[in-house]
């Protein structure tokens, strides 16, 4: 089997993989006790949607879904921090009194 | 003498499926662990791992410059925002009152508080 060959079904059958990693998590995003429980499964969501966003590069040969991925990550991080604030303090911006 | 071709796309192919390896363990962890602060262990260490390998085989295959450039910038990204993330997370649960397992405390504090 030559390399060429094995990368289209490797990189294919990891897409699905995480596709269906991305099930599991949004089960433990629904069914979550607390809050935080279903940051932390969001936050790995979208983890997992940067790692779909580069196994599409990969695929297709596109290094344009690659930048797509960082700025996936960028957003990924932001919202991460946005509700921690709002769930501890109530508010995202706290003015300093 | 194998072709330098051959060696980046075996290297592609081995660095997907050792992401795609990491990325199942942090599911599962986060499936099966009983905590929030444990569960925010898997997610942060193995899906981190997992998704570095991807960006690496990204790297890989793109070369360097371009995408390939794009995939270190973002593995440098990764490394900085999920503790950072993870730990304001963790941070807002402690302060919201999710209770630690046993008689673990969070870290500065003594029994007694």
């Amino acid at each position: 089997m030559t390399a060429e060959g094995a990368i289209v079904p490797v990189v294919d059958a990891a897409i699905v993989l995480v596709s269906l990693l991305n099930l599991f998590c949004g089960y433990r995003a629904v069914r979550g006790p607390t809050v935080p429980d279903r940051v932390v499964a969001l936050d790995a969501i979208a983890t997992n949607i940067v790692a779909i966003a580069v196994l599409f590069a990969i695929k297709t040969g596109r290094g344009l879904f690659v930048t797509v991925s960082l700025v996936l990550a960028i957003i990924a991080f932001l919202s991460t921090v946005a509700v921690a604030k709002f769930v501890t303090e109530g508010d995202i911006i706290v003015t300093q009194e | 003498m194998v072709a330098l071709e051959t060696v980046q796309m075996w290297a592609v192919v081995a660095l997907v499926v050792v992401g795609s390896f990491f990325l199942t363990v942090g599911t599962i962890g986060l499936l099966r662990l009983p905590n929030v602060y444990n569960r925010m262990h898997a997610t942060s260490k193995p899906a981190t791992i997992g998704t570095v390998a991807i960006f690496l085989a990204g790297f890989a295959y793109f070369g360097p410059g371009g995408a390939g450039l794009s995939s270190l910038v973002g593995i440098v990204f990764l490394f900085l925002t999920v503790p950072t993330g993870a730990h304001m997370i963790s941070r807002a649960a402690e302060r919201t009152g999710v209770s630690f397992l046993g008689s673990v405390t969070w870290p500065g504090k003594t029994d007694d508080e």
